[in-house]
């Protein structure tokens, strides 16, 4: 039994075709994290999987529903976070929660009664009269989080939940969606933050192009794609340094002004650092973020 | 019935803004009423068999209905689908395009029979109908609210940005005001004036609504019913359809 499964997905706005051949699958229970620089079609893909938009080509089963046939009563068992907030700003915090709670069918009745523990979970009690406007970029964050929960989902769609947001938000969203599986609530999230998807992932599939180009585990990939050491070193002579480290590190890349060597020993390449007091360097074990970069490429993406 | 839910949220805001929201949506018409119809009405005969202000206020009761309808379809629902991304909020939820759409059209034209409806209660209060026929008139406002309704969130559903509804307000409604016997009766119009505004849903209104102030039943009424469900279910399942395309990109 799988939450999500998507076959063969394909889908083109005009001449551009956005998502180009998309496998996946997704288990209940688990948090799912799909990454991929901007444009990669990681947004495009969830809309997909929500039925908000249709297929070119492929199947999408959405809790044993078929997408985007049945989208609708899938739905009632989803809930979404949205990459850009959409509260109601004509609403009070507790307000934006009922009328949500009522797209879903549900009673006043019962939202009321949700509306304390949906307040407490997104830290948000004592805040139901407050109107969105005053809310600062994190507690906009949680409300939408805590809206996304009003209908009790099964499932968590999240679209970059936590860009734009301060490490302290962070951490806090974070922490409530570790909560959440906890619960047993599967989770599917999209980001380009690696540490987001390094912590709260048990399954990864990178996109880039409209295609997932590598999936697995945060170490499966680590393990996979890369050299476990990684040496980064910047300053004046780093020049000549790069051409001794190529000798002893299995790949060398150089950016800007900084020289990342990676290798599966890293003893060499510190011993030729003995000595070259101008250059400044970290030494650390590779991460996702250089699957990552391996992978998708170091140009940037508009 | 998922529309339902769409209606109630616009319901719910303008239940909190109530005071005002009431006072701007009266204001206007009601000032256009008493300065043209007695201020005008002073200086003319009877026309038509009734006297000029309650001549005019067959016609100003349709107006203003008309005005509220395109008013909220138009500014305040491009304001939901674009500015605030509400309709995207909701499109997560169990709803689908089309419910929005039904919402958002029957929505404004309960705002717009709310319109009608306190101008008609002003007639009854100042004594400008003849007979309690007139109440024929809330059904009426309604059938014109659901017509400008439906054709102003095709605009909606249409606009890149905001400067696209004063093209439709300078160019269609204003234009239509003028033919559509709200002033003057518009049979005195030369043609083709008449024939353009015999094509249109404000004529019909009228054309409905001034008999009944007159205390009378008016002719060929189901020929103007049928003009305006015609506006209104065309114009629902042309802004479905103009909708669809734009949610589905």
């Amino acid at each position: 039994m799988t939450v999500l499964e998507v076959r063969a997905l394909r889908k083109s706005f005009g001449a551009l075709e956005v998502v180009r051949g998309v496998d996946l699958a997704v288990a209940p229970g688990e948090c799912f994290g799909l990454l991929g620089p901007n444009g990669a079609g990681k947004t495009t893909t969830l809309r997909l999987c929500l039925g908000l938009i249709a297929p070119d080509a492929g199947d999408i089963e959405l809790l044993g529903e078929p997408v985007p046939r049945r989208a609708r009563e899938a739905r009632l068992r989803i809930g979404v976070v949205p990459q850009s907030d959409n509260l109601d700003p004509d609403f009070t915090v507790a307000e934006n929660l009922l009328v949500y709670g009522r797209y879903f069918g549900l009673p006043p009745r019962e939202v009321r009664a949700r509306t304390g523990p949906l307040l407490e979970f997104a830290g948000l009690t004592g805040r139901e009269g407050a109107k969105i406007n005053t809310l600062s970029g994190g507690m906009k964050r949680r409300l939408t989080l805590a809206r996304a929960l009003v209908n009790d989902p099964q499932v968590l769609f999240l679209d970059e939940p936590t860009t734009g947001l301060d490490p302290q938000a962070r951490h806090l969203i974070w922490e409530r969606m570790r909560r959440l599986t906890m619960q047993g609530k599967t989770l599917i999230l999209t980001t380009h933050f690696m540490e987001e998807a390094e912590r709260l992932c048990q399954r990864l599939a990178i996109m880039d192009h409209g295609r997932i180009i590598a999936s697995g585990s945060p170490r499966e990939l680590i393990a996979q794609h890369i050299e476990p050491q990684v040496v980064e070193a910047h300053g004046p002579g780093v020049e000549a340094w790069m051409e001794r480290a190529k000798g002893v590190a299995a790949r060398v890349e150089r950016v800007g002004d900084t020289v990342f060597c990676y290798s599966e020993n890293s003893k060499p390449l510190l011993k030729s650092l003995e000595g070259q007091d101008e250059l400044g360097y970290l030494h650390r074990p590779a991460s996702l973020e250089d699957v990552f970069l391996k992978l998708t490429g170091r140009d940037l993406r508009d | 019935m998922r529309w339902i839910a769409v209606w109630r949220r616009n319901f719910l805001v303008w239940r909190k803004l109530f005071a005002a929201a009431v006072l701007t949506n009266l204001a206007d018409p009601l000032i256009m009423l008493f300065g043209l119809g007695y201020g005008l009405g002073a200086l003319m005969p009877a026309v038509e068999g009734m006297s000029y202000i309650s001549f005019f206020a067959a016609g100003q009761l349709c107006t203003a209905t008309m005005y509220t309808a395109s008013f909220e379809s138009m500014f305040s629902g491009f304001s939901r689908m674009h500015g605030q991304k509400t309709w995207d909020a909701i499109l997560y939820a169990p709803l689908v395009i089309d419910d929005i759409v039904a919402g958002e059209i029957i929505w404004a034209a309960s705002k717009a029979w709310l319109t009608g409806s306190t101008i008609l209660g002003i007639v009854l209060v100042f004594g400008l109908a003849a007979s309690p026929l007139v109440l024929l008139a809330l059904p009426a406002a309604f059938l014109v609210g659901l017509a400008f309704s439906s054709v102003g969130l095709i605009m909606t559903v249409l606009a890149r940005n905001w400067d696209f509804f004063s093209f439709y307000m300078t160019l269609v409604m204003t234009p239509m005001m003028m033919i559509s016997g709200v002033f003057f009766p518009a049979e005195q119009l030369p043609e083709p004036l008449l024939s353009v505004a015999k094509a249109l849903p404000l004529y019909h209104g009228v054309a409905l609504v001034r008999p009944m102030m007159a205390g009378e039943v008016p002719q060929h009424a189901a020929a103007h019913v049928a003009v305006l469900l015609g506006y209104a279910a065309g114009g629902y399942l042309l802004a479905i359809r103009f909708a669809r395309k734009r949610f589905s990109e």
